[in-house]
């Protein structure tokens, strides 16, 4: 059976979980170990755990962090955030990471994506694009880095192909015209590139009620969602997530 | 957990049991040692095969490719190790990669042998669904399920009663108490086909249905993550360090008695 997953995503910087609308406004929630604990507790299926933190200081102290979250959990780990080398994989896996998210070095070297492959296996490598809407771009999604700052010309659909040629085992899309809104994941763009592989891809950005987590899956055509916002504000648990979309005919694990 | 072995029977413990995780240099055994010490076993990891053969009970997790797997343990000296290990008879565990490399090859890595020591092949899944296999699956035992094991899906059952119920005939030791149905974590694009069936100990079902636990004897392995599959899956590790603690108190000590 295809069982659909809900990953709640802890966004950190300099090692507390934060969350902000559209990349930018940033409000401080507490601790990750913490969460991640209890998200793992009440059920989710995997934890993703990402750096916002741009300088060095914070990046040690992430490491730190995914070290607190991994002893806290017992469900696969995915971490990112300026992953840039196979080095920077090796510290992270060593430190309690399932897999790893690469974004931006994927897209300046993507030969990583292909090493990281080779090294860890496709099922470790997991990458993350960041989309907005642009009528250049032929699928109108085009790639951008930076943390959403760095526009790159690259069209989303046709780079999300290209990873899963290099070996990538899963693509976490978000996109950053929805990510923080709680309007719902950005369905067409999701759609377009699950569509386009055959590797699983996690919908992720923008969920806020439970009609979006069932529109990620069914619309989106997502095998997993992330979610953010909706379960750090404690508008939903876990359960009731898993209970809505079981009640609509998703098979979850519950 | 209580002391594994003797549970009144009159085994008396000498030492506590020594499990060994292998290291063939893939990193990443963070998960399996935290949750063997989450269920009292008293492991260590080993990359050096001079340490495998004073082990009661040896752990192989899967990282990486099964071309890396094979050409790191054979590179460190410890295909031979393990094979040998294998053959003495005492307790494996194999955990995703550590399955298939029982296998004599993989689709994976044409032409590069595993151990050889359960005939069959290790294959591609095909067809239509998503791969790899990442997400949560149940699995199923042969006979299905029993009257200690009502419901299905919920995971493990009361952990009072973990190692006080022999598992129901033919079912794999460590699926001791463990519902049939339970919930656990796959990641992979391979899957074990084994020639015997009889060898199968739990059956998964993804767009087909696969072996996804492999027991022979002191041959046990599992295609899924145990230790990344919350209760269900502590309670099979905790199912094997009692079944190595069981064969180590059995065995005959390695002239440390009279």
């Amino acid at each position: 059976m295809e069982y659909r997953r809900i990953i709640p995503c802890l966004d950190t910087k300099d090692g507390r979980l934060v969350k902000g609308v559209n990349f930018i406004g940033l409000k401080e929630l507490g601790d990750p170990a913490e969460s991640g604990a209890a998200y793992s507790e009440a059920g989710a299926d995997e934890i993703v755990f990402l750096d916002i933190t741009a300088t060095p200081e914070g990046r040690r102290t992430f490491i730190k962090a995914v070290r607190q979250v991994a002893a806290r959990i017992n469900v696969p780990l995915t971490v990112g955030g300026g992953v840039g080398s196979l080095r920077h994989i090796e510290e992270l896996r060593a430190a309690g990471a399932s897999r790893c998210a690469v974004n931006t070095a994927a897209v300046r070297r993507p030969g990583l994506v292909r090493e990281a492959a080779e090294e860890f296996g496709s099922e470790a490598v997991v990458v993350a694009i960041d989309t907005r809407a642009s009528e250049s771009a032929p699928s109108g999604f085009e790639v951008v880095v930076g943390g959403g700052r760095v526009p790159t010309g690259m069209d989303a659909v046709e780079w999300a192909r290209r990873v899963e040629g290099l070996g990538a085992g899963t693509i976490l899309p978000t996109s950053m015209d929805a990510d923080g809104t709680k309007a719902g994941y950005d369905i067409p763009m999701t759609r377009a590139v699950s569509d386009a592989v055959k590797i699983p891809v996690i919908a992720s950005g923008g969920a806020g009620t439970l009609e979006h987590l069932y529109d990620g899956i069914a619309e989106g055509h997502a095998d997993a969602v992330l979610v953010a916002s909706i379960a750090h504000y404690g508008t939903y648990t876990i359960r009731q997530m898993k209970e809505y979309l079981a009640s609509r005919g998703v098979p979850v694990r519950l | 957990m209580d002391t594994p072995g003797d549970g009144g029977r009159g085994i008396k413990m000498h030492r506590a049991t020594r499990i060994l995780i292998v290291d063939y240099g893939m990193g990443n055994l963070h998960s399996v040692r935290k949750a063997f010490e989450a269920c009292g076993g008293a492991v260590a990891l080993a990359g050096d095969p001079g340490e495998v053969a004073a082990a009661d009970a040896l752990v192989v997790p899967g990282v990486g490719s099964f071309g890396d797997c094979a050409g790191g343990l054979a590179r460190s000296g410890m295909k031979d190790a393990v094979a040998g290990f294998i053959r003495s008879g005492r307790p494996y565990l194999g955990l995703c990669l550590g399955l298939q490399i029982l296998f004599p090859s993989s689709e994976e890595a044409p032409g590069v042998p595993g151990l050889g020591i359960i005939p069959g092949r290790v294959r591609r899944f095909s067809g239509s669904l998503k791969i790899p296999h990442v997400g949560w699956n149940t699995i199923a035992f042969p006979g299905g399920g029993d009257a200690r094991t009502p419901a299905r899906g919920a995971g493990v059952q009361d952990p009072a009663r973990l190692g006080i119920d022999p598992p129901p005939a033919g079912r794999c030791p460590i699926f001791r108490g463990v519902q049939d149905g339970a919930y656990v974590y796959f990641a992979h694009s391979f899957y074990p086909e084994p020639e015997d069936p009889a060898v199968s100990a739990s059956a998964t079902e993804y767009g087909m249905t696969f072996a996804s636990a492999i027991w022979k004897d002191n041959i046990i392995a599992t295609q899924f993550h145990p230790e990344k599959s919350q209760r269900a899956g502590l309670a099979m590790i905790r199912n094997f360090v009692a079944f190595a603690a069981e064969r180590a108190a059995a065995r005959p000590a390695n002239g440390d008695e009279p």
